[in-house]
């Protein structure tokens, strides 16, 4: 069922997302979405119930800010959680 | 529509006559029939009170339908034939009972309308779905198996030592409003919140459910903490105490699942922290709050069992589910990935799939009451589910770097059952009156505004962006196969330390105290033996006239002694 290694006389197919390229492609168009919809606040009036709600691009950038510091609290976690795969003997 | 029948009984009876059958494609008929009929069952009963017992002086009313409990019961139909369809292509008989003895019993518990039928169900669902996870048939699935069955029967005790409480002071088992005000009602709240997975009784969940089998884990996701969910709304709606648990629920398993390898046990993970947006919403307790409690547990329910059945499928053909040790699997599985991203794309809450129709409804009610610290840590959770479930689970199963496993794409019945899921996650999100019209709670709400939508879109994208630009940078962390030590690392090792460290001292004080004794007794035989021994005074035979002699001695004294 697990062919880690694909015979070598079929070549395999190549697919769009094997091109670092084209991965660069969907990271810039990512940065496009992103801009368009900060800006977009600029374009519509918003119904926010707290006073932060209406700060500019609030959404966006407390969902940023709050993905990296996830990412890096996490990290730290790590040293103080991580323990070998067998660490509890089964 | 037989009047009066629970639903449940369908479930439970037919789950043990199903044995009868003859395995393969008759037993399986079989199956996907009972939990269509009990959804029939279920559809055709009007809301009131049936099945009424009368037994020890106490009435028991093991069915009560309204709008709390049909919602509930419905989903857990709806998981139950899911799960069935999965499995179309197992022969093991365990599971394919406890499959539906299991979901049987949770429809029991959400149905019954006293405490006492709620415990029977509550434990019957305990002890039938543990053997979903002995099914996996190792050591290590037995050892989780057992630690998931003991943590299980204590909510059920707790359960129940708060019912005696309620009935002596309340004197009534009805299962209504219980409250925190007595010690009944207080013992039934850590009872439930246990199986809810509250923060430090949470942990049986990410140990237990990604031991079990392929099937096993899509059946588990869906029916105890839901159940949990159901029986907080019931007895607990408007606990101020439960937004402070709901945020922690929320917001602290989201760090741990961006460090686990375990695929499986991210999405435990995520399990938690979407209990936790449940939670809240009974805790706020007005009408909407609970409507999205029950609109995200139904909700939950399918995209969870479709993400677990995603994972499962990864698991039966790639033999792995360790974030390390995949990648590119879309390139052999693309019906899976696709279904996968669909059920990412719900529990993240994209707008036109289900979590955006239904999270919602607790974030408007939060903030309509004016809970601005809960609203952002909700906010902060939902930004971390997009980044943990939403994005990590199909990156890192089927993108990231290619770990060249090629294997074949998950069989058909399964992509069938993830099919099923997914257009019932999209027609949530699509049509979401459908599924408020089956809520408690009139609603007055429309996810789709111009504000909602964008800045949902917002909070999404960016989180996106960082990803991609903590990915791209490095500082993401790697996959590694590891454990992570989490609240189980308390009855897994320190316990065991502990007990072993006091029975060591016992075992030191007992020897000590014997070799005390064996001393001071070895001392004693010593100065007997002296006196007593082979050659000691006393031991010696006397001869008679030395007697003779020292009783005429005696007797002479005594007459001095007598004219003195």
């Amino acid at each position: 069922m697990i062919d880690p290694s694909p015979s070598a006389d079929r070549p395999e197919k190549r697919y769009w997302l094997d091109e670092p390229r084209n991965v660069d492609k969907i990271f810039y168009g990512l940065i496009g979405v992103c801009a368009a919809l900060l800006l977009s606040d600029l374009a519509y009036h918003k119904h926010a119930t707290f006073g932060f709600e209406s700060w500019f691009g609030f959404f966006a950038w407390y969902g940023f800010l709050c993905c990296v510091a996830l990412v890096l609290l996490a990290k730290q976690m790590r040293k103080l959680v991580k323990r070998n795969e067998d660490y509890y003997g089964d | 529509m037989i009047d009066g029948l629970n639903p449940a009984l369908i479930l439970i009876c037919g789950s043990l006559l199903a044995l009868l059958a003859p395995q393969g494609s008759i037993r399986n008929t079989f199956m996907l029939a009972l939990p269509i009929l009990g959804a029939l069952q279920l559809w055709g009963l009007p809301y009131g009170q049936y099945a009424r017992i009368e037994a020890f002086d106490l009435t028991l009313t093991t069915l009560r339908l309204d709008g709390l409990s049909f919602a509930f019961a419905l989903v857990f139909h709806i998981a139950a034939l899911l799960a069935v369809v999965y499995a179309w292509g197992l022969r093991d008989p365990v599971q394919q009972v406890a499959g539906l003895l299991y979901p049987g019993a949770a429809v029991g518990a959400v149905l019954a309308g006293d405490l006492v039928s709620l415990f029977v169900c509550w434990e019957l669902a305990a002890v039938s779905s543990v053997f979903l996870i002995w099914a996996r048939r190792t050591p290590r699935a037995y050892r989780a198996g057992l630690r998931y069955l003991l943590v299980q029967i204590a909510s059920g005790l707790l359960l129940l030592a708060g019912v005696i409480l309620h009935l002596r002071a309340a004197g009534s088992i009805a299962f209504e409003h219980l409250g925190l005000n007595s010690a009944g009602g207080t013992l039934i709240f850590v009872a439930f919140g246990i199986k809810a997975a509250f923060p430090l009784l949470h942990n049986w969940l990410q140990d237990a459910y990604p031991e079990a089998t392929v099937t096993g884990t899509v059946v588990l996701s869906a029916f105890t903490t839901k159940m949990a969910v159901y029986a907080l709304a019931r007895g607990f709606a408007g606990t101020e105490a439960l937004i402070a648990i709901g945020t922690l629920m929320a917001m602290f398993p989201i760090f741990y699942a961006v460090i686990e390898n375990d695929l499986r046990r991210v999405l435990a993970y995520s399990m938690n922290n979407q209990l936790g947006f449940m939670v809240v919403g009974v805790g706020i307790g007005t009408p909407l709050a609970l409507d999205g409690a029950v609109a995200h547990a139904f909700a939950d329910i399918l995209f969870k069992a479709l993400l677990f059945m995603s994972m499962g499928a990864v698991l039966l053909r790639a033999g792995t589910v360790n974030g390390s040790e995949l990648g590119g699997l879309y390139k052999s599985m693309p019906l899976t990935a696709g279904f996968c991203i669909v059920g990412a794309a719900s529990i993240s809450a994209f707008p036109l799939f289900s979590a955006f129709a239904t999270k919602s409804l607790i974030l408007e009610a939060a903030a309509r009451e004016g809970h601005w610290i809960p609203f952002l840590f909700l906010l902060f959770a939902s930004a971390g589910v997009f980044h943990h479930a939403g994005i990590k689970i199909p990156y890192f199963a089927f993108f990231a770097h290619d770990s060249g496993i090629r294997c074949q794409e998950a069989p058909r019945h399964m992509l069938v059952a993830m099919g099923l899921a997914a257009a019932l996650c999209v027609g949530i999100g699509v049509f979401p009156g459908a599924l408020y019209a089956i809520l408690p709670y009139p609603v007055a709400f429309d996810p789709y505004t111009a504000t909602h939508v964008i800045t949902q879109l917002q909070l999404l994208a960016w989180s996106a962006l960082a990803f991609a630009l903590l990915v791209r940078t490095g500082v993401y962390p790697p996959e590694l196969r590891s454990v992570n030590l989490d609240f189980d690392w308390l009855y897994r090792k320190l316990l065991p330390a502990a007990a072993a460290g006091v029975w060591g001292a016992a075992l030191g004080a007992w020897e000590g105290f014997n070799r005390l004794l064996e001393g001071g007794v070895g001392r004693l035989i010593a100065a007997l033996a002296l006196h007593h021994g082979q050659q000691g005074i006393m031991a010696a035979t006397w001869p008679t006239t030395r007697m003779v002699l020292w009783a005429v001695f005696l007797l002479g004294a005594c007459l001095v002694f007598y004219y003195l």
